[in-house]
């Protein structure tokens, strides 16, 4: 590598750093981005590609064991676990190479290896074998190394019976039962993967409810409908103690009453969160403080080290790959000193979970939304009432929106049953947009479609709901 | 260069009007201060004075041409030294920004028939100070209305500078609209037309540097709170006054004979004698005990008045509940205690907030008269001169009587002019026959 000198380097290569990395080749910024293993990361290679494409084949599964229902036939049912987990290891490296075509089109320089801060505006960098890699400089250096499962002591994965989520996208054996710790989006669409390939899956969370960042009422309706289907879910209970055998664990599980039971299962997935990765990058050679396993930056990436910036899941909470993206190009146009950028609306990032029943959601939830002092105005309406969802098959679920009764203004958007993933981003648009409820009730919505469900869900917010 | 005369805005929403008549024919020679036409709106006909002085040379929006948009040129002045040949090629384009097209120009030598076409009208959103149109969302308008912001005078910060929720919190907490730069060369001639707030004079402004040295005192949040609440008051609410002179005397003697009762344990003031006949006052009017909004007049079923109380850094406005179901000895004691709780920072905010009718007394300063500024979401304010010795003419003769001097400021959105008037004569007979007060 001839040229070592960057106005910007980013360390790592998941959807924030590549992103950030593009967005300041096209500001016209010399730009080098470091990835120790693969470009697109964990979201991309581990994360929510490759479930997606897992989840697909499931969903299929599933349609094919109702076909009955639709008047179709399909017997002697099958599924090859193999080329299941091939076909989605084929899509992230579909897409692992399209990172790598974006940033050889936009002139970034590509730095297989680790890079850690050297302090004083330089990086260094070591290769895959561990040899040292000239150092690289940069006017300005932005941290972007993502995150990883977290380990709760005494749950440790062994990544052989006790599974992370790396092990659960290429598992040596299909579990013929499963026991699922932590019941986060990670852990709901594994726990939905398998329970929809036939595997008994046990999903245990320690909080009052599943999906704990969710609306409470969205996530009953899931709740029950998951336990319709035979999913086991057993919540305000903890996994104390996990013993392994050859090739089986029984697992200990405590309720709130601190009464015990146990369970044996094949394989355990810990899905227990993740952490930021703030570890070996040279943070102590420079001023950036931490807190909470995450590194503390302001609104546009800032940290306590002039010229060091950090955005995603290693800045902080929400861990998104969307947050992320858009924290980066935040970070990068304020550095380029464009006009009017302002730090990220948190109560405007959307969560999509994949599960079945899905679920998505963005802003406050009605709780919250009462906890922050507002006097709401609640609409909900159930997938029962909309013609396109009994045409689908999908009578469960339900829309339910939340405002302020002062402003107008949509605080939040909370949806479970078919296609909600898809949906959300009406009402997010609708909130970045800063519309009310008036513009929302003359929005014309196509019949006949989901969306329709969420011009009801406002109207029904007003008292003025037509199909219900 | 013709100078232009825009159709100018006769009130904040107005958007267009119709040209009712020209006072001026082409060629006649203009002063400031004529009168050169007359425009009607849905509301009134208003007459229209020459800002500048020259010779009207050209009449382009013909007599009875209805629905002219504000800030159309209506016809072009030649300045000291132009002639006519000056008028060939001027531009007639409109005072400002896109939302306004330039005006159809119609000869005057063929009069357009009444209701002919003329320039189409800009939105409705587009407040008539600035002429072009507000880029807010919607979320930013409803904030704005509510908390009296004039979303025109907000500096936008989202895309394109479009104003967001954040710019009007901004705004609201900032204590007021914060001015925009003025969107072009436009309107300088349309001095009918309101403008935006004025701007926002900061400490560092060049202009302080040749003026005495000062300290400057940070603006407290209640010291925001009246620059935004009046500013707007004073902006939005088309205030008029009316006064009244009263003699007290008989009020006098009525207050010295109840404080000199023996066991009196109370002082009542001629304020307190105010009040009471403030409040008994509305309730015989209520159309004066009434607050403006977007919807609806509210009448008020009672009469909960708002006393001004100068305090340290400001004033406030404790709440007399009721006044007019009160005695004079409770008024008087809950006036007391209300002031020195004002005095002492120790309002509930029930007892400040939410009265229907204001009274502000500077008597005691021995001044005469004055105006106030109504006090949001109120319809009225009365203020209340110094009860002093003036020689009256009475049956013919002249004499001496003690004589206080009322203003009342309303609003004429709710309150119109014969209504307040009543109100008036009705305070003033019962201020100079308070024994009425036991009808």
């Amino acid at each position: 590598m001839a040229e070592t000198f960057f106005d910007v380097c980013v360390i790592g290569a998941g959807p924030g750093g590549y992103v950030t990395a593009i967005r300041a080749a096209q500001l016209g910024m010399k730009t080098a981005i470091i990835e120790k293993q693969h470009l697109g990361g964990i979201c991309l290679n581990w994360g929510c590609i490759p479930t997606k494409a897992l989840l697909r084949s499931a969903e299929i599964f599933h349609y094919m064991k109702h076909a009955g229902n639709y008047g179709l036939a399909c017997d002697n049912l099958s599924f090859d676990i193999e080329k299941v987990i091939g076909r989605s290891r084929g899509v992230s490296k579909q897409l692992n190479s399209g990172v790598g075509h974006l940033l050889k089109k936009n002139k970034v320089t590509i730095i297989d290896g680790s890079g850690s801060l050297k302090g004083g505006g330089k990086v260094a960098v070591k290769d895959k074998e561990g040899k040292a890699l000239p150092d690289v400089a940069a006017k300005h250096i932005i941290v972007a190394t993502g995150a990883r499962p977290r380990v709760l002591p005494g749950l440790e994965p062994d990544r052989k019976l006790v599974w992370t989520y790396f092990e659960a996208l290429k598992p040596d054996i299909f579990p013929e039962k499963l026991l699922v710790i932590g019941s986060g989006a990670i852990g709901i669409e594994l726990a939905s993967f398998y329970h929809t390939l036939g595997a008994d899956v046990t999903v245990v969370e320690v909080m009052k409810q599943i999906m704990p960042v969710e609306d409470a009422e969205i996530s009953a309706i899931a709740r029950k409908q998951m336990e319709k289907s035979g999913l086991k879910i057993l919540t305000e209970a903890k996994v104390m103690k996990l013993d392994k055998r050859a090739n089986a664990v029984t697992c200990t599980i405590e309720d709130k009453d601190g009464k015990t039971s146990h369970v044996t299962v094949d394989r355990v997935i810990s899905a227990v969160g993740v952490q930021g990765n703030i570890e070996n990058i040279g943070l102590e050679n420079t001023k950036v403080k931490t807190d909470r396993g995450c590194i503390v930056a302001d609104g546009y990436g800032n940290t306590d080290e002039p010229g060091v910036y950090a955005i995603g899941d290693v800045a902080g909470p929400p861990m998104l790959a969307h947050k992320a993206e858009h924290e980066g190009v935040i970070c990068i146009e304020k550095i380029a000193g464009l006009p009017n950028v302002h730090s990220m609306e948190k109560t405007q990032i959307p969560g999509c979970t994949y599960c079945y029943p899905q679920v998505a959601s963005v802003g406050l939830t009605e709780a919250k939304a009462k906890e922050q002092g507002y006097k709401v105005k609640v609409g909900r309406f159930p997938f029962l009432g909309n013609g396109k969802a009994i045409a689908l098959g999908e009578p469960d679920g339900l829309i339910k929106t939340v405002f302020d009764e002062k402003t107008g203004q949509l605080l939040g958007a909370h949806m479970v049953g078919a296609e909600v993933t898809e949906l959300i981003q009406g009402y997010v648009v609708a909130m970045g947009l800063e519309t009310t409820e008036a513009e929302l009730m003359q929005t014309v919505f196509p019949h006949p479609t989901l969306s329709e469900m969420m011009h009801e869900s406002v109207l029904d917010a007003y008292g003025k709901v037509i199909h219900m | 260069m013709p100078i232009k005369i825009l159709m100018p805005a006769l009130s904040p929403t107005m958007t267009e009007g119709n040209l009712a008549k020209w006072h001026k024919k082409e060629g006649d020679t203009i002063e400031s201060g004529d009168l050169i036409a007359e425009i009607e709106t849905d509301k009134a006909t208003m007459e229209v004075e020459a800002v500048d002085e020259g010779v009207l040379g050209k009449i382009l929006v013909a007599e009875g041409t209805a629905e002219v948009a504000v800030n159309t040129v209506i016809a072009l002045l030649l300045e000291e030294g132009e002639d006519a040949s000056a008028l060939a090629g001027a531009d007639t384009s409109g005072g400002a920004a896109p939302a306004v097209a330039p005006a159809a120009p119609a000869p005057a030598a063929a009069p357009a028939p009444a209701g002919a076409p003329a320039a189409p009208a800009p939105k409705p959103a587009a407040p008539a100070s600035s002429g072009g149109r507000v880029f807010a969302t919607p979320l930013a308008r409803r904030i704005a209305a509510q908390e009296g912001i004039d979303i025109a005078a907000v500096q936008g910060s989202g895309p394109q500078g479009r104003i967001v929720k954040r710019d009007v919190e901004a705004a609201v907490k900032g204590g007021g609209a914060k001015a925009a730069p003025s969107a072009g060369p436009a309107a300088a001639t349309a001095a009918a037309a309101p403008v935006a707030a004025a701007p926002m004079v900061t400490v560092d402004d060049p202009v302080f540097q040749n003026m005495p040295a000062f300290d400057a005192v940070p603006n407290s949040s209640m010291r925001k709170i009246i620059a935004s609440r009046l500013t707007a008051s004073a902006r939005d609410i088309p205030h008029f006054n009316i006064s009244a002179d009263v003699a007290i005397d008989k009020l006098l003697k009525a207050r010295k004979e109840l404080n000199d009762r023996d066991g009196a344990d109370y002082k009542i003031s001629v304020n307190d004698f105010v009040i009471k006949a403030v409040a008994v006052a509305l309730k015989r009017c209520p159309d004066v005990n009434a607050a403006y909004t977007e919807a609806a007049i509210l009448n008020f079923k009672k009469a909960d008045i708002s006393i001004a109380v100068a305090i340290d850094g400001g004033l406030i406005t404790p709440i007399i509940k009721d006044a007019g179901s009160l005695g004079l000895a409770d008024i008087s004691a809950k006036a007391k205690e209300l002031a020195g709780k004002a005095r002492d920072g120790k309002l509930q905010p029930e007892e400040f907030q939410g009265g229907t009718f204001t009274i502000s007394n500077l008597g005691m300063f021995g001044v005469k008269s004055f105006n106030s500024i109504i006090n949001p979401p109120q319809g009225g304010i009365l203020s209340v001169g110094a009860g002093e010795q003036r020689p009256v003419v009475k049956d013919g003769a002249l004499g001496v009587a003690t004589m206080m001097s009322l203003t009342l400021a309303v609003d004429h959105r709710c309150i119109d002019g014969a209504a307040a008037a009543g109100f008036m004569k009705e305070l003033k007979g019962i201020l100079e026959d308070p024994i009425s007060l036991l009808l």
